[in-house]
C-alpha cells in the first residue's frame, strides 16, 4: 500500500479550479479554490502512478460486463403523470418548468 | 409484553411470523420502540414511515418469501411517496414519484420498506460523515464511524434496529460498512440487480445489494431483487436462480485464492490475525488454499477515482434547480441559477469529485486520465479473470483497518480514499463480493469488528454464499452484538 504524501506537502499537479468549476456550473468560494486546488493536486499526484504501466494495445473497459445493443419493442407505454413530475419542480406554471428569462 | 426480540435473522423471523408467535404489526412496533430508544445516539435513520408500514403489515401475506419482513432502504433508492435525497440538500423537498425496481420487487415478495437509511451524500465517502444531515455513529463505539457510504444501513443491522437494509456499492459502499459494523454485506455482480430508481453516482460501477445479519438472509433478499428489468438495459437476462440453493453444502473440492497483494505491510495487526484465522478455518472446512496474484491491485484506487468521478460529474449534471429539489433564491439569470443552486446544494466532497471528474474529461486531459484509466481497468479485470481460472473464490480482508474515529480523515480526502483499497477493484472488474464478520481487533483499547471479504466470479453469488455460510456457521462472530443502552 503506497502511503500518500502528507496533506501539508505542496502537490506537483496544479489544477485550475475556477475554470473547471465554471465548466461544471458550480460557484466556488476563494477558500474552496485554495482547498480543492491542494487536495485535487495531491490526488492527481497519486494517480500519476498509472503512467508506470505499458498500456499499448490494451482496449479500454467502459463496462465490466459487456452488453451489446439492448433494444426494446417500440411500443408506447404509460409514463408517470405530468402533474406528478412537475410537482417536484421548485417552480412550475401552465404545465411547464419555469426558469429565469434566458433572452432579453 | 411484545414478542419482538432484536437480532433475529429474516429466516428465523419468517418462522416466527408463520407460526403466529409474532405478528407483522408487533414486529414493526418492536423495531419502532428500539429505534426510538437507540437511534438518537446512532443516527442510522434519516426518516421512517411507520404509518404506511403498519398499514402494509396489517395485510401482509405471510406465504410470500419475505412476507411481513420490514426492510430499511438507503436514501439513494426511490421509495414511492417518500422523500429520497441521497443525503443531499440539493434534493430538499423531492418526493419519489415511483418505486425503484428493487423496492417494487421487494414489495411483490411481501417485504415492507419502512425507513430511509443515512449515507454519505450521493454515496461519496467511506465514513457517512459526508451526510448533509448528520453523521452515523458506529454501534460498537459511538466515537467511531460506521464506514460508508451505506453507513446507516450497516449501523441499523448491528444495533438491531433493522432486520435487513438495502445499500449500494460503487467502490465498497456495502462491504466496508458491513465490515466496520460487524454484519453481512453483499455486492452482487454488475448487471445482476436493476439500478432503475437508484440515484446514480457512477453508472458503470453502482450496484444495489443487501445488508443483513446472516449470509443466508442476504441470499433471501437477493432472490427477491435479482433479474432483468426493461428499465435498466445493463441488467442481464439470466435463468432464475435460488441463491440459497448451495447453502448447507460443504466446502470440499473448492479452491480459495489468497491474493498476495492484499496481505501487505501497513494493515492493522488485529485485522491481519483475524483474517489469517478465518482462512485457516475455511481450509479446515475442506477448501483448498491457493496463493494467487492480482498484480494491478495498487492501481485500483487511482483508476477508480478517475472513472467514478468522471461518471459522477456527468450524472450529477441533472441537479440544476429546474426539475426537482431546491433552487437558489439568489439567482439572477439561468447561468447563476445553475451555479448558485449547485453551490448551495452540494457538500464539499461532492463538489470536489465533480471538479475532478470535469478535469479528467476535459479537453487535453481525456486521453491522459480517463482513457488511460479505462485501459488500466482492463488490466485489473484480466487479473481477476486469470485468478478465477484457478480458484472458485478469493479471500481477503474487507478493509485494512477497523472503524476509525469521527473526524480522523475528514481533512485528507486521499487518506479516506485509500480506506477502500481492498474493495474498489471488485467494482472495476464487475464481479460479486461480500463481507462477513470474522472476529475482532483491539484498537485504542476498544474491541472492533473485522470483516472478511469473499470475491466470486461474475454471477457466482450462489457459490459465494455457500462459502460464507459454511464459515459463518462454524464461528460465533455473527452472534455477538454491541452493548447499547
Amino acid at each position: 500500500m503506497a502511503e500518500p504524501s502528507p496533506a501539508s506537502q505542496t502537490p506537483h499537479h496544479k489544477i485550475d479550479v475556477p475554470y473547471l468549476a465554471r465548466l461544471a456550473r458550480l460557484e466556488v468560494t476563494p477558500e474552496e479554490v485554495e482547498i480543492f486546488g491542494g487536495q485535487l493536486g495531491r490526488i492527481l499526484d497519486h494517480v500519476e502512478q498509472m503512467n508506470k504501466l505499458d498500456i499499448s494495445g490494451i482496449e479500454p473497459t467502459a463496462h465490466a460486463i459487456t452488453v451489446f445493443d439492448v433494444i426494446r419493442e417500440d411500443v408506447v407505454e404509460e409514463s408517470l403523470p405530468k402533474a406528478t413530475m412537475l410537482g417536484n419542480a421548485p417552480h412550475n406554471a401552465n404545465g411547464l418548468f419555469v426558469v429565469p428569462k434566458v433572452l432579453d | 409484553m411484545s414478542a419482538f426480540t432484536p437480532f433475529q435473522s429474516i429466516a428465523a423471523t419468517r418462522r416466527l411470523l408463520r407460526s403466529g408467535e409474532i405478528t407483522p404489526l408487533e414486529l414493526i412496533e418492536g423495531l419502532e420502540s428500539r429505534i426510538a430508544s437507540l437511534d438518537p445516539q446512532i443516527g442510522a435513520y434519516l426518516g421512517r414511515d411507520l404509518e404506511t408500514a403498519k398499514i402494509a403489515a396489517a395485510s401482509a401475506d405471510l406465504s410470500k418469501p419475505l412476507g411481513g419482513i420490514p426492510i430499511g432502504i438507503k436514501d439513494a433508492i426511490n421509495v414511492k411517496g417518500q422523500p429520497t435525497q441521497s443525503a443531499s440538500r440539493i434534493l430538499e423537498g423531492y418526493i419519489a414519484p415511483f418505486d425503484a425496481t428493487v423496492v417494487e420487487r421487494l414489495r411483490e415478495a411481501g417485504a415492507i420498506p419502512f425507513g430511509r437509511m443515512n449515507m454519505d451524500e450521493f454515496a461519496m465517502g467511506s465514513s457517512t460523515e459526508n451526510s448533509s444531515f448528520y453523521p452515523t455513529h458506529n454501534p460498537w463505539d459511538l466515537n467511531r464511524i460506521p464506514g460508508g457510504s451505506s453507513g446507516g444501513s450497516a449501523a441499523a443491522i448491528s444495533s438491531g434496529t433493522a432486520l435487513a437494509t438495502l445499500g449500494s456499492d460503487t467502490g465498497g459502499s456495502i462491504r466496508q460498512p458491513a465490515a466496520l459494523c460487524g454484519c453481512v454485506g453483499l455486492k452482487p455482480t454488475y448487471g445482476r440487480v436493476s439500478r432503475y430508481g437508484l440515484i446514480a453516482f457512477a453508472s458503470s460501477l453502482d450496484q444495489i445489494g443487501p445488508l443483513t445479519s446472516t449470509v443466508e438472509d442476504s441470499g433471501l433478499i437477493l432472490n427477491a431483487m435479482a433479474g432483468h428489468d426493461p428499465h435498466d438495459s445493463t441488467s442481464l437476462e439470466l435463468p432464475d436462480e435460488d441463491f440459497t440453493a448451495e447453502i448447507g453444502r460443504d466446502l470440499k473440492g473448492l479452491r480459495i485464492g489468497i491474493p498476495k497483494e492484499y496481505f501487505v505491510d501497513g494493515m492493522e495487526p488485529g485485522v491481519r490475525s483475524a483474517v489469517d484465522a478465518a482462512i485457516k478455518q475455511i481450509v479446515s472446512l475442506g477448501a483448498e488454499p491457493v496463493e494467487i496474484s492480482l498484480p494491478h491491485t495498487e492501481y485500483a484506487v487511482a483508476v477508480y477515482y478517475i472513472i467514478a468521478t468522471a461518471e459522477a460529474s456527468a450524472n450529477l449534471a441533472r441537479f440544476d434547480g429546474v426539475r426537482y429539489g431546491r433552487r437558489s433564491k439568489e439567482a439572477k439569470d439561468l447561468l447563476s441559477l445553475y451555479q448558485k443552486t449547485r453551490a448551495e446544494g452540494f457538500g464539499r466532497e461532492v463538489k470536489r469529485r465533480i471538479i475532478l471528474g470535469t478535469y479528467v474529461l476535459s479537453s487535453g486531459y481525456y486521453d491522459a486520465y480517463y482513457l488511460r484509466a479505462q485501459k488500466v481497468r482492463t488490466l485489473i479485470r484480466r487479473d481477476f479473470e486469470q485468478a478465477f481460472s484457478k480458484v472458485d473464490a478469493i479471500i481477503s480482508p474487507t478493509s485494512p483497518e477497523t472503524a476509525f474515529r469521527l473526524g480522523e480523515k475528514t481533512d485528507d480526502p486521499l487518506k479516506m480514499y485509500l480506506a477502500d483499497i481492498f474493495t474498489i477493484a471488485t467494482n472495476l472488474a464487475g464481479i460479486c463480493g461480500m463481507s462477513l464478520p470474522c472476529g475482532f481487533s483491539t484498537r485504542d483499547g476498544v474491541e472492533l469488528p473485522v470483516g472478511l471479504q469473499l470475491l466470486g466470479r461474475p454471477f457466482g453469488e450462489s457459490r459465494l454464499l455457500r462459502i460464507g455460510h459454511a464459515y459463518e456457521q462454524s464461528t460465533e462472530w455473527h452472534k455477538r452484538h454491541p452493548l447499547l443502552a
